[in-house]
C-alpha cells in the first residue's frame, strides 16, 4: 500500500467499458469517488447506470479500461473487494424462504462473520431500519418499503466501507421514500461512502454531494447538484401549458422572451433568472397559457439541456 | 320484442341464465387453449412417448418374466393385457392431478389470470367449470393417444376400449375437481409435493394398477376399495378386456363413485374459488 | 485464493461453500416435512413393486446369474434410480429456478462468495439430502430381510457417487438451458433410463443392440453397482462402474467450472 492511500480515491475508473455482444452498455467513462462522499449516477433507464454499478460491485466483469476499487483490481480481488461493499440492488433479492432476521444472519455468514456476531449486528440493524418487531416474519408479506429497508439492513451486515445503491427508492410511495432517505442520510453522517444511481432529480439533490449525468452509455456532465444547475441552467423556469392544439400555432412567438426556450410536446419551458418577468412579458405579447408555473431550476432541466430529452419519459 | 323470442317462442332475454354460463365457460376454455398452444410440442412426448415406454418396459420387459409362470389371479391374461388398462387410468389420474395443481395455482397466484377473468362478467363457478372442461379435453386427448398405443401393442381385447376413454377421463376428473378445490386454498406450491408423495404416488402403486389387489396384504385390500383410482382402474379394465358383462353392477358402482366425487369436488371448488377471488 | 474466479476445477471453491449448506439448512428448518417426505417415495415403490408385483414375478437372475427374489433384485435399483432423480431435480429444476427467478444466487454473489462456492455448496447439499434418503432406504432393506452380505453397507457411498455424477452433469446441462421448455429434454433422457437400465427386469431380455446401448448409459452402471454390492457379488465390473460414474461426475464439474462464471457474472 502506498503512503497516500488515505487521499487516493476509493473508486477510480478510466475509460471503463461494458459490452454485451454487439451492444455497448457503458462507453469509456471516467470518474472518481472519494472517501466519505455521496456520489450519484443520474440518468434515464438504459443509460448504463446499473451496468456501471454491477462492475463496481464485482459481479460483472469489465470489458475494457481501468477500474480500481479500494485500491484493488476487481479482476483478481473480487471476493476481497466484495467483503467491504454493501450492495442494494435495483430489485430486492431477499431470500423469500427465510424470515426477516434469518435473511440478515445467513448474509452475515457469507461474509465469514461468526454466528454470535451476525446475531448481534442483525438485532442492531433491524432496530436501525425500524423492523425489529418483524424479525420472525417471513419476507414475502412485507410491504415494498419494508423490503427495501430490509435490503438496506442486509447490505450493512458487514459494516461496509462503500454502499452501492441502485435506484434505492424506485417504486416506493412518498412516505417510504422519505424514511429510506433519512436512513441513508444518517449513514452518510457516520462516514459511509454512498454510491447511488437514480432517475429522480429530487433524490439526487437530496442525497448526492457530487454526481455524474449519464446518457446513452456516456457521462455527459459532472459536478455538485448546485454547480450543474448553475452551469447548465438559469435560476428560474417558467412553464407554460396551452389548451390542446394551441401550442403548435405559436411558432416564433417565444423568441427573445427568455435566455433559452425548450418546447416539449405538452408544455413550453422558458429559462431566465427571473421567471415573473418572463410571465409579464409573455402577457404583453398576447400569449394566454392555460396554466403558468414559475419554479427554480432542477437537475431535470440540466438533463433536458444536455440531452434534449426529459429524464422520466 | 320479436328479436328476443326464438323460433319456439321462448324468450331469450339476457340475464344470468344457463345460456350465458355456457358462453362464459367457453371463454375460459379458449383462454387456456391459447396458453396451451405454446407447450403443445412437449405434451406430445408425454401423451404418446410415456405410455409407449411404460408399456414396453413393464408390460413386455417385466411382463415376460410374469408370463413365464402365469399367476392364477391374472385369469389367463398376459401381463401386458392386464397392465394396459390400469396404466391408462393411472396416467390420466396423474395428468388430471397435475393440471389441477400447478397451472391452477399459477392462474390464482402468479399471473392472476383468474382474477382478471373474475373482473369481467365471468363467475367463479364458470371459471371452475371452464377449467374442468379444458382439463377434460386434455385428458381425452391423452386417453385417445394411450388407447391408440394399446391397440398397436395388441393389448386390447374388446371394441369397448372406445368406452374406456370416457371412463378414464371420468377417473381423471374425480381427482381434478377436488384438487382444484384444494389448490384455491393455497398460496404457494409447498403442499403439492406432499400431496403427490403421500396421495397420488401411493394410489398409483397400490390401486391394482400393476397387480390385482388380491395380491396386497389382507388389511390393505379394503383401503384399495376406497381408492378412487381403484374404481377407475377396474372400470377401464372391465371395458378394455370386454369383461363388463360379468359384473355390470360393479361397473355401475364405479361410475357412481367417480361421478359423485367429481360433483362434490366441483361444488367445493366453486366455494373455494369464490372465497379466493373475492379476497383477491 | 486470490484468483478464485479464474481457477479451474479443484482449487475451485473454498470453505465458503459450506455457507450454502448452512443457508439450505435454515430454509429446511421451515420445511423439514419436504425432506422427510422424500424418503417415502422409494419406500412405497419397494413395497408395491418389490413385494407386491414381486409375488407375480417370482425369482429372477441376479448379477452373477443365480436366481434371487424379485424384491432383492429391484431394491438396489430403486435406490440407484432415486439417487439419480433426487440429484437431477436438485441440479436442474431447482438450480435453474434459483438462478433465473428466485435471484437468491444474485444476492449471494454480491458478498465474497464466488460462483464456485455457490455451485459446490449446492452440490454438497444435494449429496447430503441424497445420503439421508439412502440411509433411510438402507435401514428399510435390512428390516425387510434383504441384507445378505455386509457389503450392502457400501451401497450408501455407492448411492452418493451416483448422486454426485448426476448432479454434476445436471448442473452442467442447466448451464446451457434457456427456458423451462428445454427441461422436457431432460425428461426425455431420464425416463427411458429409469425404465430400461436393468432397473425392473434383467438386461438380457432386451435385444442385443439395445443391451449395448443401455450399457453405455450412466444409470445402468449405477444400478448394477448397487446390485452387486447389495447381493454381495463384487468383481472387476464393480470397479468399471465406479470409474464410469467418477469420471462422469468430474467431467460434469469441469464443464460447470468453465461455464458458471459466464452464467452468473453477466
Amino acid at each position: 500500500m502506498s503512503l497516500d492511500g488515505a487521499t487516493r480515491p476509493l473508486i477510480h475508473a478510466r475509460a471503463l467499458t461494458k459490452r454485451f455482444a454487439a451492444f455497448t452498455a457503458v462507453d469509456a467513462v471516467d470518474f472518481d469517488v472519494a472517501r466519505g462522499e455521496a456520489f450519484g449516477f443520474l440518468g434515464p433507464n438504459g443509460a448504463g447506470k446499473t451496468s456501471t454499478m454491477r462492475m463496481i460491485g464485482c459481479t460483472s466483469p469489465i470489458s475494457g479500461g481501468e477500474l480500481r476499487i479500494l485500491d484493488m483490481d476487481p479482476r483478481h480481488d473480487g471476493p476481497q473487494i466484495r467483503a467491504r461493499l454493501g450492495v442494494v440492488p435495483q430489485h430486492d433479492t431477499l431470500d423469500n424462504e427465510l424470515t426477516v432476521r434469518e435473511n440478515l444472519l445467513i448474509y452475515g455468514r457469507y461474509f465469514g462473520l461468526t454466528r454470535e456476531e451476525c446475531a448481534r449486528r442483525a438485532d442492531d440493524l433491524l432496530e436501525f431500519v425500524q423492523l425489529a418487531d418483524r424479525g420472525k416474519d417471513l419476507v414475502e408479506p412485507l410491504s415494498g418499503g419494508m423490503k427495501r429497508r430490509l435490503t438496506i439492513a442486509r447490505s450493512l451486515i458487514n459494516e461496509p466501507d462503500v454502499m452501492l445503491l441502485d435506484e434505492p427508492t424506485t417504486g416506493l410511495d412518498p412516505q417510504a421514500r422519505h424514511l429510506v432517505w433519512d436512513r441513508l442520510y444518517r449513514l452518510k453522517q457516520r462516514g459511509v461512502t454512498l454510491v447511488l444511481t437514480t432517475h429522480y432529480m429530487d433524490e439526487a439533490e437530496q442525497l448526492c454531494d457530487r454526481l455524474v449525468v449519464m446518457d446513452k452509455a456516456k457521462i455527459v456532465a459532472e459536478g455538485s447538484p448546485q454547480e450543474l444547475i448553475q452551469r447548465y441552467s438559469t435560476k428560474e423556469v417558467a412553464e407554460f401549458r396551452f389548451a390542446p392544439g394551441i401550442q403548435e400555432t405559436l411558432d416564433g412567438q417565444f423568441e427573445g422572451l427568455a435566455e433559452r426556450v425548450e418546447r416539449l410536446p405538452d408544455r413550453v419551458l422558458l429559462y431566465a433568472d427571473d421567471g415573473e418577468d418572463v410571465v409579464l412579458a409573455a402577457r404583453d405579447r398576447g400569449l394566454h397559457p392555460e396554466t403558468v408555473l414559475v419554479r427554480r431550476s432542477t437537475l431535470e432541466d440540466v438533463f433536458l439541456r444536455l440531452t434534449g430529452r426529459s429524464l422520466v419519459e | 320484442m320479436a328479436a328476443l323470442t326464438d323460433a319456439r317462442g321462448r324468450t331469450t332475454a339476457p340475464g344470468p341464465g344457463l345460456a350465458s354460463s355456457w358462453t362464459t365457460i367457453a371463454r375460459v376454455i379458449e383462454h387456456r387453449a391459447l396458453q396451451y398452444r405454446r407447450t403443445f410440442r412437449a405434451s406430445l412426448f408425454s401423451s404418446f412417448g410415456i405410455p409407449v415406454l411404460f408399456l414396453t418396459a413393464m408390460g413386455l420387459g417385466l411382463g415376460g418374466y410374469v408370463d413365464q409362470n402365469p399367476d392364477p389371479s391374472l385369469a389367463g391374461l398376459t401381463y401386458l393385457q392386464f397392465l394396459a388398462p390400469g396404466l391408462l387410468a393411472a396416467t390420466v389420474m396423474q395428468s388430471g392431478s397435475f393440471e389441477a395443481a400447478f397451472p391452477i395455482l399459477g392462474g390464482l397466484q402468479w399471473n392472476k389470470i383468474f382474477h382478471a377473468m373474475f373482473a369481467t362478467p365471468i363467475r367463479a363457478l364458470d371459471i371452475v367449470l371452464g377449467n374442468l372442461a379444458w382439463i377434460a379435453i386434455r385428458l381425452t386427448m391423452i386417453s385417445i393417444a394411450f388407447s391408440i398405443v394399446v391397440v398397436a401393442f395388441g393389448a386390447s381385447r374388446s371394441p369397448l376400449i372406445v368406452v374406456a376413454i370416457p371412463a378414464a377421463v371420468l377417473t381423471g376428473l374425480a381427482f381434478t375437481a377436488p384438487i382444484m378445490a384444494f389448490t384455491a386454498t393455497q398460496r404457494t406450491p409447498d403442499r403439492f409435493a406432499a400431496m403427490f408423495r403421500f396421495g397420488i404416488t401411493p394410489l398409483f402403486l397400490f390401486s391394482g394398477t400393476f397387480y390385482p389387489i388380491e395380491s396386497l396384504p389382507g388389511f390393505l385390500q379394503p383401503v384399495a376399495w376406497i381408492s378412487p383410482l381403484w374404481h377407475g382402474v377396474d372400470l377401464c379394465r372391465q371395458l378394455m378386456l370386454g369383461t363388463v358383462d360379468r359384473d355390470p353392477v360393479l361397473a355401475i358402482v364405479h361410475v357412481v363413485v367417480l361421478g359423485a366425487i367429481t360433483v362434490a369436488g366441483v361444488l367445493a371448488a366453486a366455494r373455494t374459488f369464490e372465497a379466493r377471488l373475492v379476497r383477491g | 485464493m486470490t484468483a478464485l474466479r479464474i481457477t479451474p476445477l479443484f482449487a475451485f471453491g473454498s470453505r465458503r461453500a459450506l455457507r450454502m449448506i448452512e443457508r439450505n439448512l435454515l430454509v429446511y428448518k421451515h420445511g423439514w416435512m419436504v425432506i422427510l417426505s422424500g424418503f417415502f417415495e422409494p419406500l412405497f415403490y419397494l413395497l408395491s413393486i418389490g413385494f407386491g408385483l414381486g409375488r407375480l414375478v417370482g425369482d429372477v437372475a441376479g448379477p452373477d446369474g443365480q436366481p434371487i427374489p424379485y424384491a432383492l433384485f429391484v431394491a438396489p435399483a430403486l435406490l440407484a434410480a432415486s439417487s439419480m432423480n433426487g440429484a437431477i431435480t436438485e441440479s436442474t429444476f431447482n438450480f435453474f429456478f434459483k438462478l433465473n427467478y428466485d435471484k437468491t444466487f444474485a444476492s449471494i454473489l454480491t458478498t465474497p462468495m464466488s460462483p464456485a462456492d455457490i455451485s459446490l455448496g449446492e452440490l454438497g447439499w444435494a449429496l447430503i439430502r441424497g445420503g439421508l434418503y439412502a440411509i433411510g432406504f438402507l435401514v428399510v432393506m435390512i428390516v425387510f430381510g434383504l441384507a445378505r452380505s455386509p457389503l450392502i453397507l457400501l451401497t450408501l457411498p455407492g448411492a452418493l457417487l451416483i448422486g454426485f455424477a448426476f448432479a454434476a452433469v445436471g448442473m452442467a446441462a442447466t448451464s446451457f438451458m434457456r427456458s423451462w421448455q428445454d427441461f422436457d429434454l431432460i425428461q426425455l433422457v431420464i425416463l427411458p433410463m429409469f425404465l430400461f437400465s436393468g432397473t425392473f427386469f434383467p438386461l438380457d431380455s432386451l435385444p442385443p443392440a439395445a443391451q449395448l446401448l443401455v450399457q453405455v448409459t450412466p444409470l445402468y452402471h449405477g444400478v448394477d453397482l448397487l446390485r452387486t454390492l447389495a447381493v454381495g457379488v463384487v468383481g472387476p465390473s464393480t470397479l468399471v462402474h465406479v470409474a464410469y460414474l467418477a469420471i462422469m461426475g468430474l467431467a460434469g464439474l469441469a464443464i460447470v467450472s468453465r461455464r458458471l462464471d459466464r452464467l452468473l457474472l453477466k
